[in-house]
């Protein structure tokens, strides 16, 4: 019996945190005052739950528990920030209604994420608020997933959630006409904690499955707040098409296995089915962006049974239309590799010359030449190019990876 | 709630004359729209930093030296105090500032309790 209950406030800490913690925002205006709030109804629902039953509507009863204790905390003039605004409503009067919602009132969800991830606050504290507020991480956790200590974690929520307050960012979905350019700061900040997990750039593991759960998990609410922008959609599909391969990106060293080397039956189809349903949805519409395409990419790969029959002509084609919608280096190079395995090495080197600027200093640029070079069997080249890689490569399994494929080269002769 | 918008940019005298009279022009303008939406409260041009002289007063010893706070290519050229409904609006008056399009335009909320 207990333990069903802590199961259901489990579930409804996972489902409901973020509503809470925004509708709860939005009532005081007090960052802080709104989680502890939110944590007090956890754990009072902990306390009643088993006596009282779980309620029929957990989200209700969490929020007005949280509210009356609030309001109780207001009373009492204990609150430092906190002017209680009308309880209720509080659509501010130059909030547009959202578009996507015929009742005109945007989901709190909506303004709390447009406002974590406003761009007047940095980078890191706008995924790590996000991570805070809507889906209930504690501090402790956050800091462990960018490894940084504790202590500095928690003086950089401090820092975004003063800035909030003292320079009044705005608890609201922006206007109209700054909506597209908002929305792209919101994927951005879960494409980039998506990112971390999948090729991490720091400690010692090459990738993070947790933290690419933790992004789907915010991919998901978005994708639910926001059904009418299909780059919402196509970033979610685009990760739950990227993670489906994390059972067989890794080997027992914990290195990381090529695309072409994985065992395919260890991909996870379910998500692959999910996210070319996804994917199929969003193109529907008729408004790509770089995500829809991005995933259009990852679709060709995942829906191969066999490296051989992957269409590579096709991805080359999607990173061309890529480049037109963010033309950066890196989707530069990778169109290279696509165009080499459409219309052979040669084809693939001759792109990559105009690269070198841009990527000085990267190592996948030499790293890419060395294979090519490899695959046109100009052995020395190669192993000249990946020495080069050696050079620039940072992380330990890249590095081994590197190793092995001069090592290989040298066997060869 | 007022925000000020300090405005940093190279001096005057190392653009050429006709861009800065352009700007100086568009400046007017902008003034003038914020002054109309009651928007702007106070502001000024500065005289060019040759001109300023930086005070720090250490164990009751005033000491003064020529130049400005910081020795660097861009300079404050002037401030405007504004009256905003939030950040959101406080960027948006900034953002239409001739000067941001070259230079750069500081927006700082006052402390104000």
């Amino acid at each position: 019996m207990t333990g069903r209950v802590e199961g259901a406030v489990a579930t409804a800490f996972h489902e409901e945190w973020g509503r809470v913690v925004a509708t709860l925002i939005r009532m005081t205006g007090d960052w802080d005052l709104a989680e502890e709030s939110a944590q007090e109804a956890f754990a009072r629902a902990l306390e009643r739950w088993p006596d009282d039953g779980v309620p029929r509507r957990p989200g209700a009863w969490l929020t007005t528990t949280a509210r009356n204790h609030a309001l109780t905390r207001i009373r009492r003039g204990r609150t430092e920030n906190a002017k209680l605004k009308e309880l209720g409503t509080m659509t501010g009067p130059r909030e547009p209604p959202w578009r996507s919602d015929p009742s005109g009132v945007a989901d709190d969800r909506l303004r709390l994420i447009f406002t974590c991830c406003h761009p007047a606050l940095p980078m890191e504290a706008r995924v790590a608020l996000t991570l805070r507020t809507l889906l209930g991480l504690t501090t402790g956790e956050i800091a462990r997933a960018f490894l940084v200590a504790e202590p500095a974690m928690a003086q950089r929520l401090v820092r975004a959630k003063r800035k909030i307050r003292d320079a009044r960012i705005p608890y609201r979905v922006p206007p109209a006409h700054l909506l597209p350019e908002r929305t792209t700061s919101v994927l951005g900040v879960v494409y980039l904690l998506f990112n971390e997990g999948y090729a991490a750039t720091e400690g010692p593991d090459p990738m993070r499955v947790d933290l690419c759960a933790e992004a789907i998990r915010l991919a998901r609410v978005l994708h639910a707040l926001m059904p009418d922008e299909p780059e919402a959609t196509g970033l979610l599909a685009l990760l739950l098409l990227q993670h489906s391969r994390r059972a067989a990106r890794q080997d027992a060293a914990g290195d990381l296995i090529p695309l072409e080397d994985q065992d395919r039956e260890r991909w996870d189809h379910a998500a692959i089915t999910e996210g070319t349903a996804l994917l199929d949805d969003a193109l529907r519409r008729g408004e790509p962006g770089p995500y829809q395409v991005q995933a259009a990419i990852a679709a060709c790969h995942a829906t191969a049974r066999t490296p051989g029959e992957t269409d590579w002509p096709q991805i080359a084609a999607l990173y061309g239309r890529l480049i037109e919608l963010n033309p950066s280096p890196v989707v530069r190079l990778n169109r290279a590799v696509a165009v080499a395995m459409a219309d052979g090495p040669e084809a693939g080197l001759a792109l990559l010359h105009d690269l070198e600027e841009g990527l000085a200093g990267y190592h996948l640029l030499p790293a890419t030449r060395a294979d090519l070079l490899r695959r046109l069997d100009r052995r020395e080249e190669a192993a000249a190019a990946y020495r080069e890689a050696l050079d620039l490569a940072r992380t330990a399994p890249d590095r081994r990876y590197l190793a092995r494929r001069l090592d290989d080269l040298r066997r060869a002769d | 709630m007022r925000y000020m918008m300090l405005i940093c940019g190279v001096e005057s005298d190392e653009m050429p004359a006709d861009v800065f009279a352009k700007l100086e022009a568009d400046t007017g303008e902008w003034v003038e729209e914020m002054d109309g939406r009651g928007v702007r409260l106070f502001g000024h041009r500065l005289r060019p930093v040759d001109t300023a002289t930086t005070v720090r007063t250490r164990d009751g010893e005033t000491l003064l030296s020529d130049g400005p706070f910081a020795e660097t290519k861009e300079q404050i050229l002037g401030f405007d105090l504004i009256e905003c409904a939030d950040l959101e609006e406080a960027l948006e008056v900034a953002s239409g500032h001739p000067c941001a399009e070259a230079g750069t335009i500081e927006v700082r909320p006052l402390w104000e309790e």
